[in-house]
């Protein structure tokens, strides 16, 4: 790479600077490039991604190629809107004046993604840097290698090459990037990354945007209706195995309980999984693997813990070969163990009971602030309390990650999981400047705004301050005299 | 008025301080705000009809002007004699005095002590205290109380931290959080309503809003140039949001930090809301904590400190910085209006000791004699024939300062550009109003923020070349523009980057709450002011909403290929592919 990449960060800036990327024209011809780079090769991202994570078509294009198609046509539908002025209320002291919020790109920004959704949240925020009118550059994972060389190929056959760029590297390529001045970073990862990034951005003040994870409940009521049951069970066997293998920032990482309900749960999740993935889940096509040797080691080694050992009630076989890890279920493992106090990313499930399902408050209080919790019940009292007494990024209930597709609502965490957020309008936000526009006439001129001061002066600024137009006449009136 | 409601505030509105939270807004309390508003309405449309009135519009001009003249000539201040001018008292070396007082307590403020406060807060918030609707209004009513019936001591900290005249005082810092804390206590109910959004047809069938919820622990680090205002105005935006805070005042502004100190005790929660007096090293234990936002007011350098130390703990930062604001000036202006909106957005705002001062002019090479003229009688005017001596002025914060502004002024190739002033008095610290013309471009003049009275007018061969001058260089808090060419306007708005600017006048938008206020790229990151504040120191959580029924299988393995053509349709929101799909339709193999 050598010279290339601090060169090409000031090519992005030229280029940003003629104006080339403000224009909506741009920003639409580009958002319509990412639907035909995802549409015309979705072949090539399939096979990549099976590659680098063992992902299923399916998987595929629920999580990513979906997720990118959705957010790019959602921004085409609505960047006319986003990009207007919007009015702001002025007193009327100020008549006649004119007040406008205008949205304006921050100018060349980076977008550093990770490795388990590797398409998905790479081009997600990409959309919304475009969508703002800046230029970009991408660093995919190196850790999801054929997913970074087919973005480092494919993103300049389709989009400007003199604005959106793609690097791909390491730690080392990572290092020197945030080396650089940039208007903005957007980083998905981890909270040691997070704090890397951030140290680095305040070098040249730069804004962050961090999306981080974090150890994700599910709060499980006892509900009465076996439908319910049903319909539960499946959402939260979906939303632990199914993307990614549990390697998501907003899988579910363990689950809270009422004790006598403990049993029956295991036991259907345990059916379900059989449902999913067979007799025999490692033979099954629709679970991912483990990304790398690593994070095989780091998921068998918080196992190993005797204690943890002891509490598993299902599964907890593996490959090391084709870095396969069984869906596992373990049933109140130490709370001071590694598995429970770190975020998990990756198969296991914990089930942690509680003698009454309304201490699970305090359970998720008492632990950092997660990405997400999720919350299966018909109590609306017990809903409301937990909306209101505990801190994630975000809440749903009677679902599992379902809320990550939802345009309208804001993505993003707090605390730990991490801060600023994105999807739909928000990531136009992100990527934008609100700028405050005012604009007078030279008249009226309002001369008790000015020194020497004297009592009239501080009388009428008084008033002024109240907006109290009558006030403010009558003085000018009696003071005449 | 809806400040009758500010200025009478009960006691026993805390009555219901401990009780749980209450978000949403009764159908009660919207209609008493309605009639609120009303009942301001025949003013408003008196006024309007008097300011549309053509005829009216230069008399109401005249009129002002008429009467400004009139007092100007009696020149009596009665009711300023009550407070003594201070200025002339020696000046105290504010962080070295902090300590000392501190240390004579015995109390140093250590990273222990730091922690323990923090600790301490985090309990409170954590007990829900500071969540409940009654807490919050209950607090910003206190400080409004505060603000009215210590306005005295107020403008007395300030004459005596900067001698700042007592008017300009009122309005930039007295009104200003008057204002601030007001708006939030008639707007807070509806501030803190979760907000409704669509679901997609995704998740159907489901609901969605967006809650805001407080932070948790804040920390507020404010400056010395308006102590009063940049410490409150945050401050009012924490609470709204339900946060614990500590404010941390500056120490280079010593009167109005220790008067916080005494004022927010007496008035406000303090087992909340805390403020802690100190210096570098006083801050520095702070940052060492966990916070879970910060806003710092100050410096670019400072600030890479603070945005350091947050990114330890992964805490959000909101950075209200400055830079050098420019005033790109038209010569088709009303020349006497446009001189006196420049000398109000820079000597009689805090002598151009304020972030969105104007810090220079850019105006075409032949315009620039009559603007110069124009300045001279203005600032005639406004100080008087010896503007060291007015008493209409802030005086230069202390001797640090007032010595890297003499510096600006001395080095070679500046000083002889001066037009007019250049006078100062280092034992009043004061400096007057100084106009200098075509200094270097490479003069530490034009290259820091100059943050004082002097003001170097730029000229350029045409007013459009001014654009391309901003934006060779960082950023700015706020641009100006004074012009009657439309076009030139537009290109201004579009091709400039500062956090906020400002056409045909100064200052202003910062007094205006329907305008974020913050800078972007150099002059800081986040916004704040009016509702902006409250979202400035709020989590909006998402929350969506499911019920049980309407559950589609395709989300779960095992993986098919009907499952995937299903979620294509579905996705792409396409109706016939979902039906096609159910049915089992196969368009492909």
């Amino acid at each position: 790479m050598g010279e290339e990449v601090e060169e090409s960060i000031d090519g992005l800036r030229q280029s940003f600077r003629t104006g080339r990327t403000r224009s909506v024209a741009w920003r639409k011809s580009q958002l319509g490039s990412i639907v035909r780079l995802v549409s015309e090769n979705e072949e090539k991202i399939f096979s990549a991604l099976y590659q680098d994570l063992g992902k299923h078509p399916v998987e595929c294009y629920r999580d990513e190629l979906g997720v990118v198609l959705k957010s790019a046509a959602y921004a085409l539908r609505n960047l006319d809107k986003w990009v207007a002025p919007k009015k702001g209320n002025l007193p009327l002291l100020f008549f006649p004046a004119r007040g406008q919020v205008i949205p304006e790109p921050l100018g060349v920004v980076l977008v550093i993604s990770s490795w388990n959704f590797p398409i998905s949240l790479a081009l997600d925020p990409v959309i919304g840097a475009i969508s703002a009118g800046n230029a970009v550059v991408l660093k995919p994972s190196e850790l999801a290698p054929a997913c970074s060389a087919f973005l480092a190929e494919h993103v300049p056959l389709y989009l400007d090459t003199k604005a959106v760029k793609v690097v791909e590297g390491g730690v080392d390529m990572g290092e020197r990037l945030l080396r650089q001045r940039w208007d903005k970073i957007f980083f998905t990862g981890g909270p040691k990354g997070g704090q890397i990034v951030m140290s680095a951005a305040a070098r040249y003040l730069t804004p962050v945007t961090l999306e981080l994870g974090g150890k994700c409940p599910t709060i499980l009521d006892t509900l009465s209706d076996a439908y319910d049951v049903k319909i539960m069970v499946k959402r939260i066997a979906g939303g632990k195995w199914g993307p990614c293998c549990g390697q998501a920032c907003i899988g579910v990482d363990y689950i809270l309980v009422e004790r006598k309900f403990s049993a029956t749960l295991i036991e259907l999740l345990r059916r379900t999984i059989k449902k999913f993935y067979g007799e025999n889940p490692q033979s099954s096509k629709s679970i991912c693997r483990i990304v790398n040797r690593d994070h095989f080691e780091r998921l068998k080694s918080m196992l190993k813990d005797p204690a943890v050992a002891d509490s598993i009630k299902f599964g907890g076989s593996m490959d090391e070969e084709i870095l396969f890890i069984e869906p596992t279920i373990l049933l109140d493992p130490p709370l001071d163990s590694e598995l429970m106090m770190s975020e998990i990313f990756g198969p296991l499930l914990p089930i942690i009971t509680v003698d009454n399902i309304q201490e699970s408050i305090e359970f998720i209080n008492s632990r950092p602030k997660p990405l997400a919790i999720y919350a299966f019940t018909k109590n609306e009292a017990f809903k409301q309390r937990i909306i209101k007494e505990t801190s994630s990024g975000s809440i749903t209930f009677n679902d599992v990650m379902v809320q990550f597709v939802c345009d309208e609502l804001p993505f993003g965490g707090v605390g730990q999981s991490g801060f600023g957020r994105y999807h739909g309008k928000y990531s136009f936000d992100t990527f934008s400047h609100e700028k405050a526009v005012m604009r007078r006439g030279f008249f009226p001129e309002l001369e008790p705004r000015y020194p020497p001061w004297n009592d009239f002066k501080l009388r009428f600024i008084r008033l002024a301050y109240r907006f109290n137009y009558l006030g403010l006449l009558l003085l000018m009136l009696l003071s005449r005299r | 008025m809806p400040s009758s409601s500010v200025e009478e505030p009960r006691r026993d509105d805390g009555s219901g301080e401990g009780t749980r939270v209450k978000i949403y807004k009764s159908p009660k309390g919207l209609q008493e705000e309605k009639a609120k508003t009303t009942s301001n309405l025949p003013y408003l449309l008196l006024l309007l009809l008097l300011l549309l009135h053509p005829s009216t519009l230069p008399l109401l001009h005249f009129k002002l002007a008429a009467i400004g003249l009139s007092v100007n000539l009696a020149r009596e201040r009665p009711s300023f004699q009550a407070l003594p001018r201070k200025a002339a008292v020696p000046l105290r070396v504010s962080s070295s005095m902090a300590t000392e007082v501190m240390e004579e307590k015995g109390q140093a403020f250590d990273s222990r002590k730091a922690e323990a406060l923090v600790r301490d807060l985090r309990s409170r918030f954590e007990d829900g205290r500071t969540r409940s609707y009654e807490w919050r209004v209950f607090q910003l009513k206190a400080i409004a109380r505060m603000v009215k019936e210590r306005e005295k001591d107020i403008l007395g900290a300030l004459m005596t931290d900067l001698s700042k005249p007592e008017l300009e005082a009122f309005v930039t810092e007295i009104s200003l959080t008057k204002s601030a804390c007001k708006k939030a206590i008639s707007e807070l109910k509806a501030w803190m309503k979760p907000e409704k959004v669509k679901t997609s047809i995704i998740t159907f069938p489901s609901s969605a809003e967006i809650v805001s919820e407080p932070f948790g622990v804040v920390l507020i680090i404010s400056t010395w140039n308006f102590p009063f205002l940049l410490s409150l105005d945050p401050l009012i935006g924490a609470i709204s949001a339900g946060n614990a805070v500590v404010l941390k005042p500056s120490e280079s502004a010593p009167a109005t930090s220790s008067l916080l100190t005494k004022l927010l005790e007496e008035y406000v929660d303090g087992s909340a809301v805390r403020v802690v007096e100190g210096a570098v090293p006083e801050t520095t234990a702070l940052l060492e904590q966990r916070w879970d936002k910060i806003l710092y007011t100050g410096s670019g350098r400072v600030a890479r400190i603070v945005m350091a130390a947050a990114a330890k703990h992964l805490t959000p930062v909101i950075l209200e910085l400055g830079g050098k604001c420019p005033a790109i000036v038209d010569s088709n202006v009303d020349l006497e209006v446009a001189a006196k909106r420049l000398m109000g957005g820079k000597w009689t705002c805090n002598n151009g000791q304020a972030c969105i001062a104007v810090d220079h002019i850019i105006t075409p090479k032949s315009f620039a004699p009559k603007l110069i003229e124009a300045l001279r009688a203005g600032v005639e005017e406004f100080f008087g024939k010896n503007p060291t001596e007015s008493q209409d002025m802030s005086r230069v914060v202390n001797r640090y300062h007032f010595a890297r502004l003499a510096k600006l002024m001395d080095e070679d190739g500046v000083s002889e550009k001066i037009v007019f002033g250049g006078e100062r008095d280092e034992g009043k610290l004061r400096i007057a109003p100084t106009v200098l013309l075509d200094v270097p471009g490479d003069s530490q003049i034009m290259q820091e923020e100059i943050f004082g009275p002097l003001l170097p007018i730029v000229t350029v061969d045409k007013v459009e070349d001014g654009i391309a001058l901003v934006n060779s260089r960082p950023k700015p808090l706020a641009a100006y523009l004074f012009t009657k060419n439309d076009l030139l306007k537009q290109q201004f708005v579009q091709r400039v980057s500062a956090g906020g600017m400002l056409i045909n006048d100064t200052v202003l938008h910062l007094t205006v709450p329907g305008l974020p206020f913050g800078g972007v790229g150099e002059s800081g990151m986040g916004s704040y002011h009016g509702k902006f504040s409250f979202d400035a120191f709020s989590h909006k959580k998402a929350v969506l909403s499911r019920g049980f029924v309407g559950e589609i299988n395709t989300r779960y393995p095992p993986y098919t290929p009907k499952k995937q053509r299903l979620l294509k349709a579905l996705i792409g929101g396409n109706i016939i592919g979902i039906i096609l799909a159910l049915i089992g339709w196969n368009t492909k193999e």
